[in-house]
């Protein structure tokens, strides 16, 4: 078994970052404008990097699946960004922002890359504010905090529910200019489906556009993904419908290792499923848990309205169980005791899978108007689709599934085990561990494309200065066109009886029962028997209508679900591999008397690095050790 | 419920295009109207037809890749909120719902519901932004925002950028969606220095793609999901006025490398 090479660099922590930036290699401003780079997905991830690097004199190719680039799905995010600014004067640092991600990530993340994530998170925010970014104010001008689930200081930057929507169109606008400029190349409606590896060395993709059906061969010298989580692989998800992982699936195929794939993350505050005709979930932000209080009936099944529960029947079960943290644990935590007072009889709503979100005390204590200043597009939200009035009446709530901590290992340069193939974001695994805590995607994102990527991917791109245009009419893009031309026709003449949505909703089911919010040993070997069964039913029975060259949104999905089920198998192997219960991945053999998750230190502190070996052969295991020189690692409490 | 659909159905850009007829039934009160369209397709598919192309992504209101034209309204019959956010409730059991695409020279049919809308992203690419680059931004605090125009600011940034505006205004005009851009960045101390090129390019770029002229029926505001407020065009008149009396001469927007 060979071992990773993580590239920390040496010395100590709160250095490690700065000494890296001085040493490595820099590509001069005249070579920079020969050297071309593709950049797969436009989110905060991929849209920072895109701009920064155009700005800095590469030629930029950047893709994306929608019609533009400001609709990628990071557009979504609610709550807010984290920032170790300490405006608030309570104690912040970025040795608390470091450390809160640790513990958060129930120490199952890479030191050195969450202390560099924690040090640039300041200039995230000043460079937000500089493109125009409306964060919330205060009543001096200056910028406002709140806070979030995990931590006890206040550094959440935020506008109003819409921080994800402002953040991206900052950086899109930061793409527009380059754009305009001719400095990027953008390719709205082209969907990656796979990367060109030559000699080793990734350089170019194939993609389809797919308003003409054309298959297009682009080559760069270097090839970045930024293409989000695989959060739809359960069907349902807070994802938007598009959000896929064919493009890192692919790369995975052709040679970069998938990082801890199983490590999901269930979101504690959804709105509940209300049927089978269902296509996605909502969230409502984690944001709302600082003034919401979360709660059930202390009867079983207890059928009173909410409003009609006196406040000695109601059991604030989070306070109850955490005092210190109260309703602000982190997510893990929060879904875990919402599925456990539900599968114990004390659910509520029609389905009695929900629990109370009750903003009450808040409107008490500081008026509607107040209330609806801070929240009032997410109440409108909620009200719109489920007909209720949540100043009324408290929100029922369900966790779902939101964000997908596992993606594919990356070292400390972002750079994937595929040289000149880089994945940052979601995409990747590098930051939050086993589990996500609130507010710091957008971090993660804007940090590994503004601030990282630019510095690191110089020190590779130093070697290509004299390398020239890569062609694209060599033996190795003919062959990834060819494979990709003949999956696509297969699909379109496979003529099955069922459309891709049958199969995805049985995936989505499956991995819901049996690789969702509690995982077993039992289950988890079923699922992989299921999953493999599907895959053989899916190939042989779906039916794509319509043709190759044209807009077809049909066959899009149907590649997408392909890939959904191939990653399906292996998260269920890597929970299965994961003897312990860390952060998302929770494992039923493996907890505490309270029903705590325990980790095993001596036996799991590393990074499941998969490799992929062919279609019918066992992926192959890589470990990466976790060393914590700088922080204690212990049982995670928020008691 | 059980529905008659009337659907606007177009091969391409270039085929003609005609309403047909798609009887739904067993519709639930609690679906999204897409997921009614879902229901549908899949049907469709099973029976060997095409299923009708359209655009949607996050299905949450907010990426602004949903659009449709419902019943003569942009994003049907409710206030403040875009097509995925619209559920069945919302109609009546065996109404017939007309769906349409966006109507708008600058916004050409792709296929089916489904519309071009990249004259927006040419209009952001000439002027939408702060000329700043990556690295070297002062502390956030060093720039105190009036709460007031921070705001204001915050409520222009909100466009989705779906287009509902164009398709509704009897003009297509695209001023709401211009102005929501120029207002932000009009009215905040970074995007100040710049304001007489954006308003002068994003207009000039506006008129190029074939959008209309306003003439003040307010219907966009009115269909806008997100409630953009006509303020913001009375602002760009202003902002463009000024600029066109006072300002240097149109220059090119750059900066950086």
């Amino acid at each position: 078994m060979s071992t990773l090479n993580s590239k920390i660099p040496a010395g100590p922590l709160e250095k490690k970052w700065s000494d890296h930036k001085d040493h490595i290699r820099l590509v001069n401003p005249a070579n920079k404008r020969h050297i071309d780079i593709i950049v797969v997905g436009t989110g905060l991830a991929g849209g920072a990097a895109a701009a920064s690097l155009a700005e800095m004199g590469y030629s930029v190719k950047a893709f994306c699946f929608q019609d533009s680039p400001r609709r990628a799905h990071s557009i979504a995010a609610q709550g807010g960004i984290n920032a170790a600014k300490n405006y608030q004067n309570d104690g912040d640092s970025t040795f608390r922002l470091f450390y809160d991600t640790i513990k958060g990530g129930d120490y199952r993340a890479r030191e050195a890359n969450v202390y560099r994530l924690a040090e640039v998170s300041a200039n995230i925010i000043d460079q937000c504010v500089a493109q125009g970014v409306p964060f919330a104010r205060d009543y001096g001008g200056l910028l406002d905090n709140r806070s979030f689930g995990g931590v006890q200081v206040q550094r959440t930057f935020y506008a109003r529910g819409q921080t994800g929507q402002q953040l991206l169109l900052g950086a899109y606008s930061a793409m527009s200019r380059q754009i305009g400029k001719g400095t990027i190349k953008m390719y709205n409606r082209h969907e990656m489906l796979d990367v060109v590896v030559v000699n080793g060395k990734a350089r170019g993709i194939i993609a389809r556009n797919l308003i003409t059906g054309e298959i297009e061969r682009h080559s760069a010298h270097a090839v970045i993904i930024a293409t989000g989580g695989y959060g739809n692989v359960f069907f349902l998800s807070t994802n938007a419908m598009g959000s896929n992982v064919t493009a890192a699936w692919k790369i995975h195929k052709k040679g970069a290792f998938f990082g801890n794939p199983c490590y999901t993350q269930i979101h504690p505050t959804c709105i509940p499923v209300s049927g089978d005709h269902q296509s996605k979930l909502t969230l409502m932000s984690e944001s709302l848990r600082n003034d919401g209080r979360i709660w059930v009936p202390k009867k079983k099944d207890d059928n009173r309205k909410p409003t009609d529960i006196p406040e000695e029947e109601r059991d604030y079960y989070l306070e109850r169980r955490y005092p210190a943290f109260g309703n602000l644990v982190p997510r893990d935590v929060a879904s875990r005791a919402a599925k456990e007072r539900c599968d114990a009889g004390y659910g509520v709503g029609k389905s009695k899978l929900a629990v109370y979100l009750d903003f009450s005390d808040a409107i008490k204590r500081l008026g509607k108007d107040a209330v609806a200043a801070k929240y009032g597009n997410l109440f409108q939200m909620y009200a719109k689709i489920t007909d209720e009035d949540p100043y009324a009446t408290p929100m029922r709530i369900y966790p779902a599934v939101h964000y997908t901590m596992g993606g594919i290992w990356v070292d400390y340069d972002l750079m994937t085990t595929v040289p000149g193939l880089f994945a940052l974001g979601e995409a990747n695994f590098s930051d939050h561990g086993a589990n996500r805590l609130g507010a710091s995607a957008l971090m993660q994102g804007l940090a590994d494309g503004y601030f990282v990527i630019p510095y690191t991917i110089g020190d590779y791109l130093a070697d290509d200065i004299r390398t020239g245009k890569i062609p694209t009419n060599t033996p190795e893009f003919d062959e990834a066109e060819k494979q990709v031309k003949e999956r696509l026709n297969h699909f379109i003449n496979n003529k099955g009886t069922k459309p891709v949505d049958h199969f995805h909703k049985k995936l989505g089911k499956i991995m819901w029962d049996k690789c969702g919010m509690a995982r077993n040993e039992k289950g988890l070997k079923e699922a992989i028997a299921e999953i493999q069964e599907l895959k053989k039913e899916f190939w042989k029975d779906v039916r794509v209508p319509g043709s190759l060259n044209e807009f077809n949104q049909e066959l899009e999905k149907a590649g997408r679900v392909a890939d959904f089920i191939e990653l399906g198998e292996l998260m269920c192997k890597d929970a299965l591999n994961r003897n312990e219960s860390c952060g998302g991945h929770f494992r039923e053999e493996y907890q505490t008397e309270e029903g705590e998750a325990m980790r095993d230190d001596e036996n799991y502190a590393y990074v499941a690095a998969w490799e992929y070996k062919g279609e019918n052969a066992e992926p192959v295991l890589h470990k990466e050790e976790l060393k914590f020189e700088n922080i204690k690692i212990a049982q995670r409490s928020y008691k | 419920m059980n529905l008659l659909l009337k659907i606007w159905r177009q091969k391409g850009p270039n085929s003609p295009g005609k309403m047909v007829d798609y009887p739904v039934t067993d519709i639930s009160e609690d679906m999204s109207f897409l997921e009614m369209l879902d229901v549908l397709n899949d049907q469709l598919v099973v029976k060997g037809e095409e299923p009708v192309s359209f655009d949607h992504d996050c299905r949450e209101g907010i990426c602004g890749m949903c659009s449709l034209y419902i019943n003569g309204q942009a994003h049907g019959p409710e206030r403040l909120v875009t097509t995925c956010q619209l559920h069945m409730r919302s109609f009546k059991d065996g109404e017939t719902i007309y769906i349409e695409p966006w109507r708008a020279k600058a916004f050409p049919v792709v296929k089916d519901l489904v519309v071009d809308r990249g004259a927006f992203d040419r209009i952001m690419n000439v002027g939408g932004f702060v000329s700043v680059n990556t690295g070297g931004a002062q502390d956030a605090n060093c720039l105190p925002v009036s709460k007031v125009d921070a705001d204001k600011a915050f409520d222009a940034a909100t466009c989705i950028g779906c287009g509902a505006c164009v398709a509704t205004c009897k003009n297509s005009s695209a001023m709401l969606f211009v102005s929501a851009k120029v207002s932000q960045l009009a009215l905040l101390p970074q995007g100040k220095i710049e304001a007489q090129e954006r308003v002068l390019n994003m207009v000039e770029q506006m008129d190029v793609e074939g959008f209309g002229n306003c003439t003040n029926t307010g219907a966009c505001e009115v269909e806008c999901p997100k409630g953009i407020s006509l303020e913001n065009i009375a602002r760009m008149n202003r902002e463009y006025l000024s600029a066109a009396l006072t300002g240097e001469e149109k220059k090119e927007i750059t900066g950086g490398f």
